[in-house]
């Protein structure tokens, strides 16, 4: 039996992902920080049309945009004259397994099976487990899904065992884990043993997935209001979504649209501590993951990530757990739509922005998910409560404290949002570079690379490189 | 309570000791074991809880652990109901509608 020690198993990551993965990515690197993006994804991933037909195969897709007319009588109601653009949602809790990540998992299940895997493997404690164990289902392939679900007192959150449930009824294992970043070295020793498919989240199959997500929001605004949406709005955490749906507007000629991401702001928790574990409410699209993989996408499963969402994104904003758990509350009883609060950590933002876009602009927030025992809020608040939280009514702005507090908006007016600034992501991005490389000096190729993965000009990154290092 | 052999039941295993996890880690969590729980068919012909066994599980992967749970249940609700909440859709239609409705 092959040696099963932390430090063992990660010195063969290479070997066994090449396998798991079946992409040989040494064609696309041209040097540690460069390599040739639109290569891999059109020779590794399949094509808009290939995906949409496969996803039509399995009935994921074509999802329907809703128009949120009460919430958009609401917003202008309360915005300033002349504001007040309108939102649409597109509601992707229609798909078999409830979220947008039957997207995501379909290529990859897909692929798995023409290329004669008995099984998949993914580690996620999100929806994606659920949708690759539905995938898994369709296809007839078995399914081990790996996810980061208790603490060390074995308290679960009951999002986490939600999906933990859901995946089960569809039929795959569930491997449950205490906290830490090892949920990766032991998905490697699960797919040494079993010979399975990596369905990693960060592959060219999964981020293709996602395009046909764009692709139908712009087609689909341009058929009901006709124009493409002035704005996306796209909860961000491992950037896949937003890195997928940006991609897909561009190719169905929605080159204007602004892509705006959004996360709940737990700044101060850490993504691998074991005891602020239990004070991160709905578990994804929060700061913990999307500024790291934003900053450097490649920390993923793979050796070059497909989600590169700083390419795409335009702005950053973030929300708290309180408002995201309001608009939660009021998509339900106003427009009669009940989504799982992770999903609409964008709408909440989306509502932020209506109040002071012009009335003519179009919103168009890209994504819902299911929700179900575990997922309400009343499961999550409970818990929370639970856990020691204090939930008030409250200015959810000034008054929010992510792992002490939660505050749920007294008015709808006082739902906002903090910007951050682009420019010092990117700084950070450069940062991280330099770090992880221990590069100090670049080429030409390489800054034009860095330029191009943070959406700026390469004197950009040459400014922010020189102020990197001229306090030293 | 004891399970028979093919009962449905979870067991727990500790993947890595506190001082075999070397990613780097918050101290908080670099203090406990690396542990995991599964759930499979029970292999040995019969067995208490707590006691060390073998399952099959969905993939047909033999696994050996701590017996935790036979035919475990899933626990997580609906919760309560929030009183932060509870007033929010009254307080939105009351903004759209004036009085009216309320």
């Amino acid at each position: 039996m092959s040696d099963l020690s932390y430090n063992a198993v990660m010195s063969r990551k290479n070997e066994i992902m090449k396998r798991a993965v079946g992409i040989d990515y040494e064609k696309f690197i041209i040097s540690d920080i460069v390599f040739d993006y639109e290569k891999m994804m059109q020779e590794v991933g399949y094509s808009l049309e290939k995906v949409r037909e496969i996803q039509q195969e399995t009935g994921v897709g074509n999802t329907p945009l809703v128009e949120l007319k009460q919430i958009n009588r609401l917003i202008k109601k309360i915005a300033p004259k002349g504001k007040g653009a309108r939102i649409f949602i597109k509601d992707e809790a229609t798909n078999p397994s409830g979220s947008y990540k039957d997207r995501r998992a379909s290529v990859s299940v897909y692929h798995a099976q023409k290329h004669g895997y008995k099984g998949v493997i993914a580690a996620t404690s999100g929806n994606y487990g659920a949708a690759v164990a539905s995938q898994a289902a369709k296809r007839g392939l078995k399914c081990i899904i790996v996810q980061e679900c208790y603490d060390s007192k074995w308290i679960g959150q009951p999002e986490i065992l939600e999906k933990a449930r859901a995946c089960e009824a569809y039929g795959a294992e569930v491997v449950q884990l205490t906290v830490g970043p090892e949920l990766f070295y032991y998905t490697l020793v699960l797919l040494e043993k079993t010979g399975f498919f990596n369905a990693s989240l960060y592959t060219p199959y999964a981020i293709a997935g996602v395009e046909t997500l764009g692709y139908e929001i712009a087609k689909q605004t341009k058929e009901l209001v006709g124009k493409y949406p002035d704005a996306v709005v796209i909860t961000h955490a491992g950037g896949g979504i937003l890195t997928g749906t940006a991609r897909g507007l561009k190719k169905a000629g929605a080159v204007e649209t602004q892509v705006v991401a959004a996360s709940v702001n737990l700044k101060g928790l850490h993504m691998a501590s074991d005891n602020d574990f239990n004070k991160k409410y709905f578990t994804t699209g929060h700061t913990g993951f999307g500024l790291p993989f934003a900053t450097f996408p490649d920390r993923s499963d793979v050796p070059k990530n497909a989600a590169r969402a700083l390419r795409y994104m335009d702005k950053y904003l973030l929300v708290s757990q309180g408002e995201v758990f309001y608009i939660t509350e009021m998509l339900a009883q106003l427009e009669g739509m009940q989504r799982g609060p992770a999903g609409n950590t964008s709408l909440a933002a989306a509502f932020a922005l209506a109040l002071e876009m012009d009335e003519d602009k179009v919103i168009v927030v890209n994504e819902t998910e299911y929700t179900g025992a575990g997922k309400l809020p009343s499961a999550q608040l409970t818990f929370a409560k639970k856990m020691g939280m204090e939930i008030k009514r409250g200015d959810p702005i000034n008054e929010d404290l992510p792992g002490k507090r939660i505050v749920i908006p007294e008015h709808p007016s006082q739902i906002g949002y903090i910007e951050l600034n682009m420019d010092n992501v990117r700084k950070s991005y450069v940062k991280e570079v330099m770090k992880r490389y221990n590069k100090r000096k670049f080429s030409d190729e390489e800054i034009k690379f860095m330029a191009e993965d943070t959406k700026t000009t390469e004197e950009k990154i040459m400014q922010i490189v020189k102020d990197l290092l001229g306090g030293e | 309570m004891h399970a028979k052999k093919g009962d449905w039941v979870q067991i727990q295993q500790i993947l890595l000791k506190p001082e075999e996890r070397t990613a780097p880690l918050p101290e908080d969590t670099q203090k406990v074991p690396l542990m995991m729980r599964i759930k499979g068919f029970l292999i040995n012909e019969t067995a208490e809880i707590g006691q060390e066994v073998e399952i099959k599980t969905l993939t047909g992967r033999l696994v050996k652990g701590k017996l935790v749970a036979i035919n475990p249940k899933y626990e997580h609700d609906f919760g309560e109901p929030v009183p932060e909440l509870i007033t929010v859709g009254l307080e939105l239609r009351k903004i759209l509608e004036g009085d009216n409705n309320v």
